[in-house]
């Protein structure tokens, strides 16, 4: 039996263009270092460590499969019990979910994003959706502030103006129902609420300072049933879990249809369970009363046919997504900053990680909350601040890398400065680079003096 | 110097018969139990149900209805073939409880052929328990037979002889002369291969009792059997081994003493229960006041390794710091100190649940051993979801028969065994959510003496169907068949043109009001609450809507509307033995204003919920609710004064969940075997406490 009969599917992603210059063929998203490991490495090492070790990984892509699969194989091989699945590109997560829910026969399947960088335990995210009995249960975190602490550096400013994709998402007064959701692109001017819910529960509560962590547990009948009947469906987030928050009130899809085949199904496969209970529940109504006893809500709660959940993250927990490049650098300054405890580095005490193979030439400082990685050499009178620095980077002497990125086999001539970029695997700083908030994807040489500043380089 | 301490206990043998009698009346129903211990067998017939003879001590004979025989009429099970032993003894201890007037005793010796005499010398009598309840040899099938095969008077040997053939040569003795010849147990050491077993009673007239000296040694044997963890049972042993001076007196004693032994059954010592010998030494300090722990015993006493199994162990006392400390390393779920604690309460689990929660939560797929369905249970009473005494109890039973249905035998266990263990781990995870209870207890009782009793041969899914029927069977005679009675009876008591006064929540009393409308009766219903539950508000809501007429105030109102108040009906969480009512807090008030004003208070409480505790106050056992709740007042936020003071040492806050009402504050007890008053709580404390 599965570990309390719940299935994971990690959605792995493939080659996501928003994150373009970054990932290409041969670095599919869910290989994007971070803190020079692989992103998806944080969501298996936190199933890991609550014991979920069977785990199906969905992949976009034949070749991003074989990547992914690859490098679990070799991560993982004697810790966890991985199925690597590939799916056509461009399916979307709903269509991912589609092409493999034929393997899923737990009672309850936890869907995470294979993004997804946090130390909330999935575990509380189940139990919360298994107290509930809800059909599907989000975590919800609280939204990054993007850019943040970036305490003075250049972009700071900037990138506070940028516009944040704002989560609309209506709460119930005690914070346990997901009663309305939209993103920040769909929120123009209005927010459209539904009268019937809002009508059912009295009062809610609509925040923007929560973001849907893409961690979800769903009742997979009825995730199956969705997945069946609307074969038009291509994302979870845009449309079933907008599908399912809709259909909260039965009595608002009696046309419908679908969602009273949904609740048959459930009650088949529980009906054995409650048969007992609801039979009392005829004769003993109250004992099975929810705990508010006045409020309207548990008055309508029996109309409900079916529950949405949320579980809102602590504030101390750690929670992001990779995805933008935004985020990238956020994470990664993150990980070995702020939520240093996710990399699963010790640091020194200089509060930084730097290999014992690498090597440092003369006056050369690297600052707290830097990485540098195995067989990395520096030059002399070097300054690295708040970075990620990659495996065996050859880099010269007087070089300024702050707030940035560098993978791995990059070489960096002297005289560079860096600052708040990105730099992909094998490529090639020519002498005086000046990059400022740059991408630069793999493989690409910049040559020598030229200076850059928000610019995304890769080659064609 | 022995015979003295047999004599205390004797001394008031009525409350020991009290419970032992009426359920002795009954014919004994054979059982087939597949590791039988004699505890459980005893068990199983102390709670057999009183059927109609044997109803003498409740005035009003309960009517029967399903859940009085559709349950332990399970038990009648054809025993399977190496059982048979353990279903004579049954037979035997029916016999002889029933028979007890007569002062009939009966000796069943027994002899183990192979075992080496040397062991047999020490530990025989301790022994015994271990070997009566596993073996075979016992292959005679009636009581006469028995006496009768004892009758000989000659020798050990012929003893010996007679018990080894089986209950064939001894059928040949005539049962006119039942008096036994055990002068065995002294000569025993120096003779090879022979030894004496002392299965069931001594079967001893007084009229008969002439050959005293040799019934001594039987008189004397038994009682190491009884008390067989205790010093008094090497006395007696030596004693058996010293001369005989017994009298027929003492042969009573003994199977007084021998009955309470098998009725046994309450949460107590259970670290007794291991092996004899060790705990012999061990306890050997504590038997200094006999004649008090005798009392006890009949009450505190378990018996067998397995008597540990079907009961809770004894409540924590959360004062006591080692004991805490333990508990804490083997939690499935961190415990924190709670701050604050009141002094009087600080023996019974803190209130924790804020901080527990999300811990359990943020744990989900670490808690191997717990099935989801236990879980989920688990987490809902924590969340206070699940609560009140049949819904807890429903909830819990349906999740255990989840938990069998994916329960499979893991390689080189015993399907009941283990499967014990798994459910004892369950609890305890539900334990740690919230304290049982009683219901909760007495339901677990239930479900793993039906393990225990599942014969060996019976295939795992065989057993797991059965097992799951049990608990259905359970679920619908013991709580839902049980309320509809409790309806019924109770509906006669209401009138038209009554006010009906009622507090809190309860489903049986919610299903009482609802019935008596439904037949149309004309009566008016004052709903008291209390904070912080406000449980009566759902009441109110719901009677509201089915069309009652309905008063409700708080409960500082009560004795301005008592005297509207033509009767009160009370829900119970428990009743114990001695008639007091346990219940959720404020009941006693309730009762005690009701009892001022003249009120006949009724509370009603499925039989299921018996407990053969007996409690005065509602200290020593209660439970502790949230401390936080109290200080918020519902609708005035402006009012709440005590904001911000919870930090402050000085302020403890208290919120206890149940409290005991004296039976002198009860007028009725309406049970699903009819109305009793009050005072005979102590008589069917006995009668029912088991399911």
């Amino acid at each position: 039996m599965t570990r309390m009969d719940f299935e994971v599917v990690v959605l792995a992603g493939g080659a996501s263009s928003n994150l373009s210059p970054l990932v290409s063929q041969e670095l599919p998203k869910a290989l994007l270092p971070v803190a020079n490991r692989p992103v998806l490495s944080y969501v298996l090492e936190l199933l890991e460590g609550s014991n979920l070790k069977d785990l199906i990984v969905v992949v976009e892509g034949e070749d991003a499969a074989q990547l992914v699969g690859g490098w679990i194989s070799g991560a993982y091989a004697d810790r966890l019990h991985v199925e690597v699945a590939a799916v056509p590109e461009g399916v979307g997560t709903a269509g991912a979910l589609r092409s493999i829910s034929s393997y899923l026969t737990a009672n309850d399947v936890l869907i995470v994003s294979g993004d997804l960088v946090t130390d909330v335990p999935p575990g509380a995210i189940a139990a919360t959706h298994r107290r509930h009995g809800a059909v599907v249960t989000t975590l919800l975190c609280s939204s990054p502030v993007s850019g943040p602490s970036d305490s003075g550096t250049s972009g700071g400013k900037e990138k506070a103006k940028k516009p944040v994709r704002h989560n609309i998402i209506g709460l119930d007064p005690t914070r346990q129902y997901l009663l309305h959701m939209a993103t920040g692109a769909e929120v123009e001017k209005d927010i459209r609420l539904q009268k019937r819910i809002l009508q059912a529960v009295g009062q809610m509560e609509i925040r923007a300072d929560l973001m849907d962590a893409h961690l979800y547990a769903f009742k997979r009948t009825v995730l199956q049933d969705i997945l069946d009947q609307k074969d038009k469906f291509q994302s979870i987030r845009q449309d079933i879990l907008p599908y399912l928050i809709r259909t909260q009130l039965s009595s608002e899809v009696s046309g419908n249809g679908l969602v009273s085949s949904e609740s048959g199904s459930n009650k088949s496969a529980v009906q054995d369970e409650l048969r007992w209970l609801s039979q009392h529940r005829e004769i003993a109504p109250s004992t099975f009363q929810d705990s508010q006893p006045l409020s309207l809500k548990s008055q309508r709660d029996d109309q409900r046919s079916h529950k949405c959940c949320v579980y809102i993250a602590n504030e101390s927990k750690y929670c992001a997504r990779l995805n933008s490049i935004q985020a990238f650098s956020d994470i990664n300054r993150d990980v070995i900053g702020e939520a240093s405890h996710l990399s699963g580095y010790s640091f020194s005490a200089q509060n930084n990680i730097i290999h014992p193979s690498a090597e440092l030439g003369s006056k050369t400082t690297v600052g707290p909350q830097c990485m540098l990685a195995e067989g990395s050499k520096l030059g002399d009178k070097c300054s690295v601040k708040r970075s990620v620095i990659g495996r065996h980077c050859r880099i010269g002497s007087n070089v300024k890398i702050v707030n940035s990125v560098v993978m791995n086999h990059v070489t960096i001539d002297d005289g560079c400065s860096i600052q708040g970029s990105v730099i992909c695997s094998n490529v090639q700083l020519q002498e005086r680079v000046v990059l400022k908030d740059c991408q630069v994807g793999a493989g690409y040489i910049v040559t020598s003096g030229s200076e850059h500043k928000s610019e995304s380089l890769a080659r064609k | 110097m022995d015979p003295r301490r047999p004599n205390r206990t004797v001394s008031d043998p009525k409350v020991r018969q009290v419970g032992f009698v009426t359920p002795a009346a009954t014919t004994p129903p054979p059982r087939s139990v597949s590791d039988a211990l004699v505890s459980s067998s005893s068990a199983a017939a102390a709670s057999s149900p009183p059927t109609g003879t044997s109803l003498s001590p409740v005035m009003i004979p309960p009517p029967r209805h399903g859940a009085s025989d559709g349950l332990p009429a399970r038990g009648t099970v054809p025993l399977a073939v190496p059982n048979s032993g353990s279903l004579l003894r049954r037979d035997n201890l029916q016999i002889l409880v029933g028979a007890h007037d007569h002062n009939e005793t009966e000796v069943v010796l027994g002899t183990p052929p192979m075992t080496s005499p040397s062991s047999r010398i020490h530990d025989g009598v301790s022994e015994f328990s271990d070997n009566a309840s596993m073996s075979p040899w016992y292959g005679r099938s009636d009581p006469d037979k028995l006496a009768s095969s004892l009758a000989g008077r000659n020798s050990e040997l012929m003893m010996s002889k007679s018990v080894g053939a089986g209950g064939g040569s001894g059928g040949g003795h005539t049962p006119k002369s039942p008096l036994t010849t055990a002068s065995v147990v002294k000569t025993l050491p120096g003779i090879s291969g022979t030894s004496i077993f002392i299965l069931n009673n001594l079967h001893l007239s007084e009229k008969q009792g002439g050959a005293l000296g040799i019934q001594n040694d039987l008189a004397e044997a038994p009682m190491p059997l009884k008390e067989k963890t205790t010093k008094a049972e090497r006395r007696a042993l030596q004693e058996a081994q010293r001369a005989a001076k017994a009298a027929a007196k003492e042969a009573g004693e003994a199977l007084i003493h021998f009955l309470e032994f098998y009725r046994g059954g309450v949460p107590a010592n259970t670290q007794q229960a291991k092996s004899v010998k060790p705990s012999q030494k061990k306890d050997a300090p504590q038997v200094t006041a006999p004649s008090v722990s005798s009392e006890k015993k009949i009450v505190d006493r378990p018996i067998e390794k397995d008597r540990k199994k079907d009961v809770p162990p004894p409540r924590m006392q959360f004062d006591d710091k080692h004991k805490v400390e333990k508990v804490k390393r083997r939690a499935m779920v961190n415990q924190f100190e709670a701050k604050n604690r009141v002094e009087l309460f600080r023996h019974l689990p803190q209130y924790i649940h804020g901080t527990q929660l999300p811990d359990l939560e943020a744990k989900f797929f670490q808690l191997d051993a717990v099935h989801p369905s236990v879980y989920k249970v688990g987490l809902h009473y924590l969340s206070g979801k699940i609560s009140g005494g049949n819904a807890r109890c429903i909830a819990m039973l349906l999740a255990f028969k989840e938990a069998i249905n994916d329960y499979s035998t893991p390689p080189e266990k015993a399907f009941g065994r283990d499967l014990t263990t798994k459910i004892s781990s369950y609890i305890s995870f539900l334990i740690e959510c919230r304290p049982l209870s009683i219901s909760m207890g007495n339901a677990i009782k239930f479900l793993k003496h039906r393990i225990a009793k599942l014969p060996l041969a019976m295939s795992e899914s065989d057993a797991k169907l059965s097992l799951q029927s049990d608990i259905d069977r359970f679920i619908n005679e013991k709580i839902e068949i049980a309320d509809k009675v409790i309806v019924r009876h109770a509906v006669a008591k209401i009138r038209d043109g009554d006010v009906l006064l009622t507090y809190g929540l309860s489903s049986v009393v919610e299903m009482i009001l609802v019935y008596a409308h439904e037949l149309g009766k004309d009566f008016r219903v004052v709903i008291v609450d209390s904070r912080p539950k406000l449980e009566g508000q759902v009441l109110l809501r719901r009677l509201i809507a089915k069309g009652l007429n309905c008063t409700y105030t708080h409960i500082n109102a009560i004795s301005y509307i008592m005297h509207e108040a033509k009767r009160v009906f009370l829900g119970a969480a428990s009743v114990l033995s001695n008639g007091t009512v346990y219940s959720r807090v404020g009941t006693a008030c309730v009762a005690m204003v009701a009892k001022a004003f003249n009120v006949p208070v009724l509370v009603c409480c499925e039989a299921y919920k018996f407990h053969e505790r007996v409690q005065l106050d509602s200290i020593c056992f209660n439970e502790l609710g949230d401390p936080d709740v109290i200080l918020k007042v519902p609708g005035h936020v402006a009012s709440n004064y005590l904001e911000g003071c919870v930090d402050n040492d000085n302020l403890q806050l208290l919120n206890l969940n149940y409290d005991a009402t004296p039976s002198d504050y009860v007028s009725m007890i309406i049970t699903d075997y009819g109305m009793v008053s009050c005072t005979l709580m102590l008589f069917y404390g006995y009668v029912f406490p088991y399911c």
